[in-house]
């Protein structure tokens, strides 16, 4: 026993992972152990971690006692005050094994023992007196004190779980938020590209409808979030047709919402919504002008629907049709669009140093790219208002959690890819 | 305007454009998808062309282009259309102007 040389009068626990505490070892009752030289100045105990089990030995430093009398007088009963307030975190032990090094521990205290805290070493200060009387308990007191330390530690235990879970929340909001400002530093500098040669007032209320828009879907995330779980859990009960019409007619209603902030910040900087720097990447990844594809959606939508009726595979069927005619026509337009600018910017002598006029020219051209997001979007809300037109309530409740949860593995997805470790480098 | 009126009623199948717009461009495919070929009037070379915009506008086309006229009824611009063939009603309309190919 490393202690054994130690005059200290401590108990010490062993903690183990969802053990119970035991006392390994402690000292009989009313044995009394005087200091011995400067030890009488401070108290410490090497600690022992086995890191392979897990377990910590618990100790309790205290800091020197103001004392001079070399007795140490602070019953073993005494200490036991302490114990039974306090929970240990291993991790938060760091030991070089010193007996003589006086680290001082980093103790929990239940919360509505915390202001006891202050007085336990008070207590062992002035414990003398109890010394004496403790000292003639009986055994089965021992046992209890022993009984509300396991179960302290227990609690202690239960505190450290939840306090890990929540660091682990954080830590992934911290990656979130990084992630937006990395996206958010992107657009500065794509602002400052469109900044070069406009006006201020111009490019203040640009940023400034960005800025709204950036905050706005932030909130429309969350929102949309709530929203598939709400989902979730009402399909799994079972409540009236009525009921889940209502939700599903607001989650419709809220990508309608998306399409409307689209359009306003469209008119601000249409760039801004073509780039998809306000997605997530892998969002990004499979954006068509400034969005998801309408036919991807249906992709995504009807494996989740079934059993499907004759005339909805036949109407869902149409749909996806005259979904993918659509997009290919749209599709074309934008490309026609580029060839647009493209020969117009061109175009024109370069020898002269002038380029206005092309630039100008390309400038109204440009101005079509506005029409090209809103009729991708009004795309996307056509196809979600034909599909909730041919679905069953119930249905139509299943396919928009499928819809939503798919965007949201996106986005975990994104957020997972970012925080992937490093490639190795080569050697 | 007459102009306007008359020339949509002269085909089952009409369509008011202008050759710089992407747009008509995109509907001009989509009916080529579909298998009929407006009749299409490019007003931006036509010399009426702004009086035919008015035109166009005045009787509710909010492009004013690209506007499609189906049996010299105004369908719509853009969205009108897209919303219809989104709903299965714009093929039915075109069925008497497909050209078997």
């Amino acid at each position: 026993m490393p202690f054994s040389n130690l005059p200290l009068l401590v108990y010490i626990y062993q903690i183990w992972e969802e053990e119970g505490i035991e006392a390994i070892e402690t000292w009989n009752v009313g044995e009394q152990q005087e200091l011995e030289g400067d030890e009488e100045s401070k108290l410490s105990i090497a600690l022992d971690i086995n890191s392979t089990c897990a377990k910590v030995a618990f100790f309790i430093i205290s800091k020197s006692m103001n004392s001079p009398t070399p007795q140490f007088v602070p019953s073993r009963l005494g200490i036991y005050e302490p114990i039974h307030q306090i929970g240990i975190w291993g991790e938060n032990f760091k030991s070089n094994g010193n007996p003589n090094t006086s680290t001082s521990v980093i103790v929990e205290v239940d919360n509505k023992l915390e202001n006891e805290s202050e007085t336990t070493s008070h207590e062992m200060l002035t414990a003398s007196n109890t010394y004496e009387q403790e000292a003639s308990k009986p055994i089965d007191k021992i046992q209890r004190r022993l009984a509300q330390n396991r179960e302290a530690a227990r609690k202690s235990r239960l505190r450290k779980k939840a306090y890990v879970q929540q660091l682990e929340n954080s830590r992934l909001k911290l990656i979130q938020l990084e992630q937006e400002l990395q996206r958010a530093r992107q657009q500065g500098l794509y602002m400052g590209g469109v900044l070069e040669g406009s006006h201020i007032g111009f490019s203040g209320t640009v940023n400034s409808g960005i800025a709204a828009f950036e905050m706005e879907y932030g909130r429309w995330v969350d929102v949309q979030h709530r929203q598939i779980c709400e989902l979730r859990t009402t399909l799994n009960a079972h409540i009236s047709d009525i009921e889940l019409r209502i939700l599903v007619e607001s989650g419709i209603g809220h990508y309608f919402e998306l399409f409307r902030m689209k359009s306003t910040v469209a008119k601000a900087d249409v760039f801004y919504v073509i780039s998809g720097v306000w997605k997530t990447s892998a969002e990004r990844f499979f954006s068509w002008i400034g969005g998801f594809r309408p036919s991807e959606l249906l992709k995504v939508l009807v494996p989740q629907l079934d059993p499907l009726t004759e005339q909805q595979i036949l109407e869902v069927c149409n749909l996806k049709q005259s979904c993918q005619q659509a997009e290919d026509a749209l599709s074309q337009g934008m490309e026609k669009l580029q060839e647009t600018v493209s020969s117009t910017v061109a175009g024109g002598p370069v020898d002269e140093v002038s380029y206005i006029p092309q630039v100008a020219t390309a400038m109204e051209k440009l101005e079509a790219l506005v029409s090209f997001v809103n009729q991708a979007d009004h795309l996307r809300q056509e196809t979600l208002q034909q599909m909730s037109r041919i679905l069953t309530t119930r249905q139509a409740a299943r396919g928009l959690l499928a819809l939503g949860e798919y965007f949201h593995r996106l986005r975990a997805l994104s957020t997972l890819w970012a925080t992937r470790p490093p490639e190795p480098s080569l050697p | 305007m007459e102009k306007v009126t008359s020339l949509a009623s002269e085909k089952g199948l009409v369509l008011f454009s202008k050759s710089s717009c992407c747009m008509c461009y995109a509907v001009k495919i989509l009916f080529q998808e579909l298998g009929v070929t407006p009749m299409v009037h490019e007003i931006d070379q036509d010399p009426e062309g702004w009086e035919m915009e008015k035109a166009l506008k005045r009787l509710g086309c909010n492009g004013p282009v690209p506007a499609i006229f189906i049996g010299g009824k105004l369908v719509g611009s853009t969205n009108e259309v897209m919303s219809l063939h989104l709903s299965g009603g714009l093929l039915p309309m075109l069925k008497p102007y497909q050209t078997l190919c």
